[in-house]
């Protein structure tokens, strides 16, 4: 239980949204930029996306590939660490299900990394990833993904503070163990459920 | 990584915006310069609001630390730090946050920093000064006019290059305009550079430093989100 803030009320809660996580605020139209490399310029003519460790069949895909696999989107909301969420976004892509169907996951497997086509990492429980919770997105609101935003195409897990939704992503490496990724091995925390509070190392 | 009791020891209006919070702990905070702290504001009913802020002060002896926070139109957080928080008040922080952004004072930087963007590169700036290792840094800093430089007291020095975009000082011999490459001073082979700011002004500062021969790999950004 925290202290109290000496004059400080808040405002606008009466009419806070219901779909803001405990200490998050709404960002409204702006979309914040919070990228910890240079934004690096990805052609896709000889972009890629790929499944690998512990799979049966390691898959990479191009993205006229990707792009011919049923679609799939997501309607809803996002939420960073940094305390803001934006409502009721879209994005188009394809589900995480269908390309890790089409490499087909051992059984041992438990987690998965991502990686980008810079140096970003981010870390995942496969049950995060799977039954409709995680995709590869290309498009937002109808328009191709800005690069600062993440595009060509980024990793979407919405249901998760937004770092692990991995920028520029180049692919998922299947393993049977948990391995930390770039922010994960910088004091966040290794799940970052938003509505757990899951920012920081021990929360 | 719990949530601590901070006290307002000193307030310092630093620009027109932006103000300096000094606060001490009952322990050191032990950050590494380029680290932020959150700030969590707690109204009775159990409401809160939490933003992120740079730390502008290297770790020293002192329990103090220093937080420079530029008030946003409307900002929630900012607006109650600038408006309300006096001398002597309590503050509730957790800390310290990010273990990329940050350096030691062991090996040569170009720290590149627009607007309110250049607290965390202070942080590396004073650290660098108050060792002896001042020959390790250079900073270039970006602010419209004279009147939004923080630290304007403090900040010069031969480490330092000094851009405005809009205004300069009556005396300052380059016309404002963007950074650009002439602006890019001389570093050390092999330095890392760190780049804070804007969206924007990350975009293209990064592109002046891979031009000026910084590898890609050895560039950290951290880009200020509009936190209010």
């Amino acid at each position: 239980m925290s202290r109290f803030t000496r004059g400080f009320s808040g405002r606008g809660r009466a009419n806070r949204d219901p779909r803001l996580p405990p200490g998050q605020y709404d960002t409204g139209n702006s979309w914040p930029v919070l990228t910890a490399e240079v934004t690096p310029r990805l052609d896709t003519a000889t972009w890629t996306f790929r499944i690998e460790g512990l799979v049966d069949r390691p898959t990479t895909w191009t993205w006229d590939e990707i792009h011919a696999l049923p679609p799939s989107s997501y309607s809803g909301d996002i939420h960073c660490v940094t305390t803001w969420s934006k409502l009721g976004v879209t994005f188009n892509g394809v589900s995480v299900d269908t390309l890790l169907d089409a490499a087909g996951v051992q059984p041992s497997a438990t987690h998965v990394l991502a990686f980008s086509h810079t140096a970003y990492t981010t870390n995942l429980p496969l049950a995060d990833v799977t039954n409709g919770k995680a995709w590869v997105v290309w498009d937002y609101e109808g328009r191709p993904l800005e690069a600062q935003h993440g595009g060509p195409a980024r990793l979407l897990v919405p249901h998760l503070y937004f770092w692990k939704s991995a920028k520029f992503v180049a692919g998922l490496r299947v393993l049977d163990h948990d391995e930390p990724g770039f922010w994960e091995q910088n004091g966040y925390h290794d799940r970052g459920d938003p509505w757990l509070e899951q920012r920081y190392q021990g929360d | 990584m719990s949530w601590k009791q901070a006290t307002v020891v000193d307030i310092k209006q630093e620009t027109a915006r932006a103000k300096t919070f000094r606060l001490t702990l009952p322990e050191a905070l032990g950050h590494r310069a380029g680290q932020h702290v959150i700030v969590r504001l707690t109204a009775p009913d159990g409401y809160t609001a939490s933003r992120s802020y740079s730390i502008a002060t290297p770790a020293d002896e002192s329990k103090e630390f220093e937080l420079t926070v530029e008030r946003l139109e409307g900002g929630e957080v900012s607006a109650f730090l600038h408006d309300e928080l006096t001398v002597g008040d309590e503050l509730e922080v957790r800390g310290p946050i990010g273990g990329w952004f940050v350096w030691d004072g062991d090996s040569p930087v170009l720290l590149v920093g627009g607007g309110s963007g250049v607290v965390p590169l202070m942080a590396m700036l004073r650290l660098a000064r108050r060792t002896g290792k001042s020959e390790l840094v250079r900073v270039v800093v970006s602010v419209r006019t004279p009147g939004d430089l923080f630290y304007a007291d403090e900040i010069a020095g031969p480490e330092t290059t000094l851009v405005y975009t809009r205004a300069t000082p009556s005396s300052f011999v380059r016309p404002p305009g963007r950074l650009s490459a002439d602006d890019i001073p001389p570093f050390a082979a092999g330095a890392s550079a760190y780049i804070c700011g804007s969206s924007g002004f990350a975009e293209a500062a990064s592109e002046l430093i891979i031009g000026a021969g910084v590898p890609t790999e050895q560039i950290r950004v951290e880009r200020f989100g509009p936190t209010g």
